[in-house]
């Protein structure tokens, strides 16, 4: 799936530091990301991690300090969906803003079969529910090819069955050389050794 | 599968705005709808006199076709904002400016080019002779890319904004004077029978100028507004 190398590092942050609204959600945030990492970011509501994962895909570029350094694509999932009403679910996905590949139409159609949504590639978004259109969104993980991935709550809206392949999804990446940063209130249930990212003590 | 070159990228970019609003055909009528009304209110407001209609032609189109151009150009970024689909784009692996350029050209070819083929039919309304036509067709084809690109600078400072159309107006109309003003000489000149020449090259050089520049500016712009 990712042609990185196990423990290459794919993301440094250096002694990054967020005020947000007189609070200080981090300070002196240090930590490296290495292929292989399966991390969960920890912490409450508000607390910072939507944020500091924005900070790590480059999304935010300004109001913080501390330093970046990424050396390897990554594929970012937000809050927000990305999927177009008018656009069918197999064109969301072929001419994804993005830019991060081209696909064959039997790949889409693969990665759709694996999120559920077969039968459904050519009909208008609009008329899929919220928890589909995550799903065409997380559509996107089977068809990716960047090492890194960071998620931003991706079990929002889906299924105990779709929350078991997502994890499924995710070791068989870090297995491969990959690496996921998730942010998520809910624990992951992985036969897989997890780190665990605190915005106040680092990665343990 | 590696990530498309930013020239396959781009045309993907221009064929999904295209699909896009050729699936929601009222943002496409729209502006035509919004010239065709003002074109029919001026014989009312002016007096149906044919002399003096075809007299203020050049000005009243060139300003039409400027309101226009300001009304649809709020909403170039505003849905992939609301969607999330513009954070995917700032983080894709092809240049932003490359990118920008596109969403542009698919704006200009909906709004100004459609504007351009269908303005000698209005033109027509107001009475401008018809030697003046092509004239007007062309001036509005290379104003029109100009028009746009500014109104994407306008659009992806406000597209953060909830209420971002007032804004974008303040911002951005005063950039569009240029264009006015050597776009009315221009039909201007062709109505006298003076040569319309330079005054199209002056709209083609500021086309060039803004093309080299304004998806700087909206690259820019997208990037504050989505950090905001």
């Amino acid at each position: 799936m990712s042609s990185a190398t196990a423990g290459e590092t794919l993301l440094a942050a250096q002694s990054l530091s967020l005020e947000r609204g007189g609070r200080q959600l981090f300070e002196d945030l240090s930590f490296a990301v290495r292929a292989g990492q399966l991390i969960q970011i920890d912490g409450a509501n508000g607390a910072g991690k939507t944020s500091l994962l924005r900070i790590l895909a480059g999304l935010s570029r300004y109001g913080f300090e501390g330093n970046i350094t990424r050396q390897s694509s990554l594929l970012y999932l937000g809050h927000q969906a990305g999927v177009k009403q008018l656009l069918t679910p197999r064109e969301n996905l072929a001419w994804h803003a993005a830019g991060e590949g081209e696909y064959a139409n039997a790949d889409i159609e693969q990665a759709l079969a694996h999120v559920g949504l077969t039968g459904y590639e050519d009909v208008s978004s609009h008329t899929l529910s919220a928890g589909q259109h995550r799903r065409v969104n997380l559509a996107r993980l089977y068809l990716s090819n960047s090492p890194l991935w960071l998620l931003d709550e991706p079990f929002a809206a889906i299924d105990q069955k779709g929350v078991a392949e997502l994890e499924r999804l995710m070791v068989k990446h870090v297995s491969a050389g990959g690496a996921v940063i998730i942010t998520s209130h809910q624990s992951l249930q992985v036969s897989y050794p997890l780190s665990h990212l605190s915005l106040s003590a680092g990665l343990q | 599968m590696s990530a498309p070159s930013t020239f396959r990228f781009c045309a993907r970019l221009v064929r999904r705005q295209l699909v896009l609003a050729v699936r929601r055909p009222l943002e496409i009528g729209n502006p035509l709808l919004f010239f065709a009304m003002v074109v029919a209110l001026f014989p009312l407001g002016l007096g149906p006199a044919p002399d003096q209609l075809a007299r203020f032609a050049p000005g009243i189109l060139w300003i039409i076709a400027l309101l226009a151009n300001l009304l649809s150009s709020d909403a170039v970024f505003r849905s992939d904002f609301d969607d999330g689909s513009l954070e995917q784009l700032l983080l894709a692996p092809q240049p932003l400016y490359a990118a920008a350029l596109s969403y542009i050209f698919a704006h200009w070819l909906i709004t100004g080019v459609l504007l351009a083929l269908v303005s000698p039919l209005f033109a027509g309304m107001l009475g401008l002779p018809g030697n003046a036509m092509l004239t007007l067709a062309l001036s509005l084809l290379l104003g029109s890319g100009v028009l746009s690109l500014i109104g994407g600078i306008g659009a992806s400072l406000t597209v953060g904004l909830k209420r971002g159309g007032m804004l974008i107006s303040l911002l951005i109309l005063p950039f569009y004077m240029p264009v006015l003003i050597f776009g009315s000489a221009a039909v201007q000149a062709a109505v006298t029978g003076a040569d319309a020449g330079p005054y199209l090259a002056i709209l083609g050089a500021m086309l060039s100028l803004a093309i080299a520049l304004a998806p700087l500016a909206i690259a820019a712009g997208l990037r504050i507004s989505v950090d905001a």
